[in-house]
């Protein structure tokens, strides 16, 4: 039977039993939104486990979806059973996207693991609207960690870091200098970074800017409280060297977190995160209501808006 | 033109593409990809030496509405009904189009086989984009 053809409890039902169809189902009723998206998340919500949640993050080229086929061929030896989330971007212009990460994640699929590609749809900050619902679904379906793989960002795309518990970011050799490494954005927000082709020339040069760069955070009282460094890893992912060390790494600051109160501190953030983002998707749609049909009527945008806050917010 | 976040009205599509087996000829399907994300779809792009059950795996994971495969090696005849078996053991009643260089004289034959639609090589964009959405309307 097919399982569009199921209602959402039952669907839900499915997938907890760890039917993959109706996993797969139940994501695209999460990416398309609204009222069933609601409903799924109020029965997965009682159902989840806690599972670790991981964030990896960097510039388009990186190697984020090669290192994160290499983890979910190694996380399966340790008797981990990971699920992955791949983000690409939609086209701006027709809503269109080619997601392409599992190219680089080939002969895992099926293999006890599971990977969903998420087009952004029009969400910007490197993830997708869908990505906080995906992710109880996985950890409620018993998957544990859960992978996400941004899309290549810039410097200000930092979504992850409040989706994650533990944020990954991939760096190049080459990608820049000491003055790079201190501006501000996407390497405040790393918990382990990620020296990806490090086999090739100028790696221990990125390697010593960022170390400066953590030292800084130092001088300037910036750094975390709990007393964590930021580790720095090495990998060369096309052939897998450094994975291990660098899920280690992950493991570690996952330790340190629950050994600080840290990981409490972070969830309830990101619960709150949630709930104000959903308030502000209703919201959203609450202006666009208000706002349709307006005409200019000789009075300032500041006073329009002013009385119809009055009105939204009554 | 503004994206909606919720698409519960108009669902988007979403379509695996991949290579089954021996058949390194990725041009024409990275052009089939580009022309279905152009006509906004999603398109799950598995690329090269992909296996039967790979497939299968992606079209589950994925929850593919249609599945396209390109076919360049003249393994049309074994290699989509093995495609389609493979689907129908798994219970997924999702849509197989095929491309690439396939002779007049097997159409019919895939055809009757099951295949939804077959594209030659130079079809025109808005042909391709009519066969993917056809072959999803007639499964909904």
């Amino acid at each position: 039977m097919s399982v569009k053809k199921l209602s959402v409890p039952e669907l839900v039902g499915r997938a907890l039993e760890g039917d993959r169809r109706a996993i797969g189902r139940l994501l695209t009723l999460i990416e398309r939104g609204g009222e069933p998206a609601d409903e799924i998340t109020d029965l997965t919500h009682p159902a989840t486990n806690g599972a670790h949640v991981v964030g990896i993050t960097g510039a388009p080229g990186a190697g984020k979806s090669t290192l994160t086929g290499q983890l979910i061929r190694h996380l399966p030896t340790l008797g981990l059973k990971p699920a992955v989330l791949a983000v690409d971007p939609s086209s701006p212009l027709t809503g269109g996207a080619i997601l392409g990460d599992r190219v680089r994640m080939d002969d895992v699929a099926g293999d006890g693991g599971f990977i969903r590609s998420v087009a952004t749809r029009g969400h910007a900050g490197g993830l997708a609207l869908s990505v906080p619902g995906s992710v109880r679904a996985f950890d409620a379906c018993g998957f544990d960690p859960v992978l996400i793989e941004t899309v290549g960002v810039g410097q200000v795309e930092v979504d992850v870091a409040g989706a994650a518990d533990t944020t990954v970011v991939v760096v190049n050799p080459g990608w820049g200098d000491a003055v790079q490494a201190n501006k501000a954005g996407l390497l405040e927000v790393a918990d382990v970074f990620v020296i990806n082709k490090a086999d090739r020339e100028g790696a221990n040069d990125t390697r010593r800017d960022l170390e400066l760069m953590l030292d800084l955070s130092h001088v300037s009282g910036h750094e975390d409280g709990t007393g964590y460094r930021p580790p720095i890893l090495m990998t060369t992912a096309t052939d897998g060297s450094g994975v291990e060390a660098m899920w280690e790494a992950v493991t570690a600051h996952r330790t340190h977190l629950e050994a600080t109160g840290s990981l409490e501190r972070r969830r309830a953030a990101r619960f709150r995160y949630e709930v104000a983002s959903r308030l502000t998707t209703r919201m959203e749609r609450s202006i666009t209501r208000s706002v349709d049909g307006l005409t200019p009527d000789g009075r300032s945008p500041a006073t329009v808006a002013a009385d119809l806050a009055a009105d939204l917010l009554a | 033109m503004a994206i909606e976040s919720t698409d519960t009205e108009q669902p988007t599509i979403r379509v695996v593409l991949a290579k089954l087996g021996l058949d390194g000829h990725d041009r024409g399907i990275k052009v089939v990809a580009r022309i279905l994300r152009d006509a906004g779809m999603e398109v799950i792009y598995l690329g090269l030496r992909q296996t039967t059950a790979s497939i299968v795996a992606a079209a589950e994971e994925e929850d593919a509405d249609a599945i396209g495969l390109s076919m360049h090696n003249a393994g049309h005849l074994a290699l989509a009904p093995s495609m389609l078996a493979a689907l129908d053991d798994a219970d997924l009643d999702i849509p197989l189009i095929i491309g690439g260089i396939i002779p007049e004289a097997d159409i019919p034959v895939l055809k009757d086989a099951g295949i939804a639609a077959i594209l030659g090589p130079g079809a025109p964009a808005e042909e391709v984009v009519a066969a993917v959405r056809g072959a999803v309307a007639a499964r909904a």
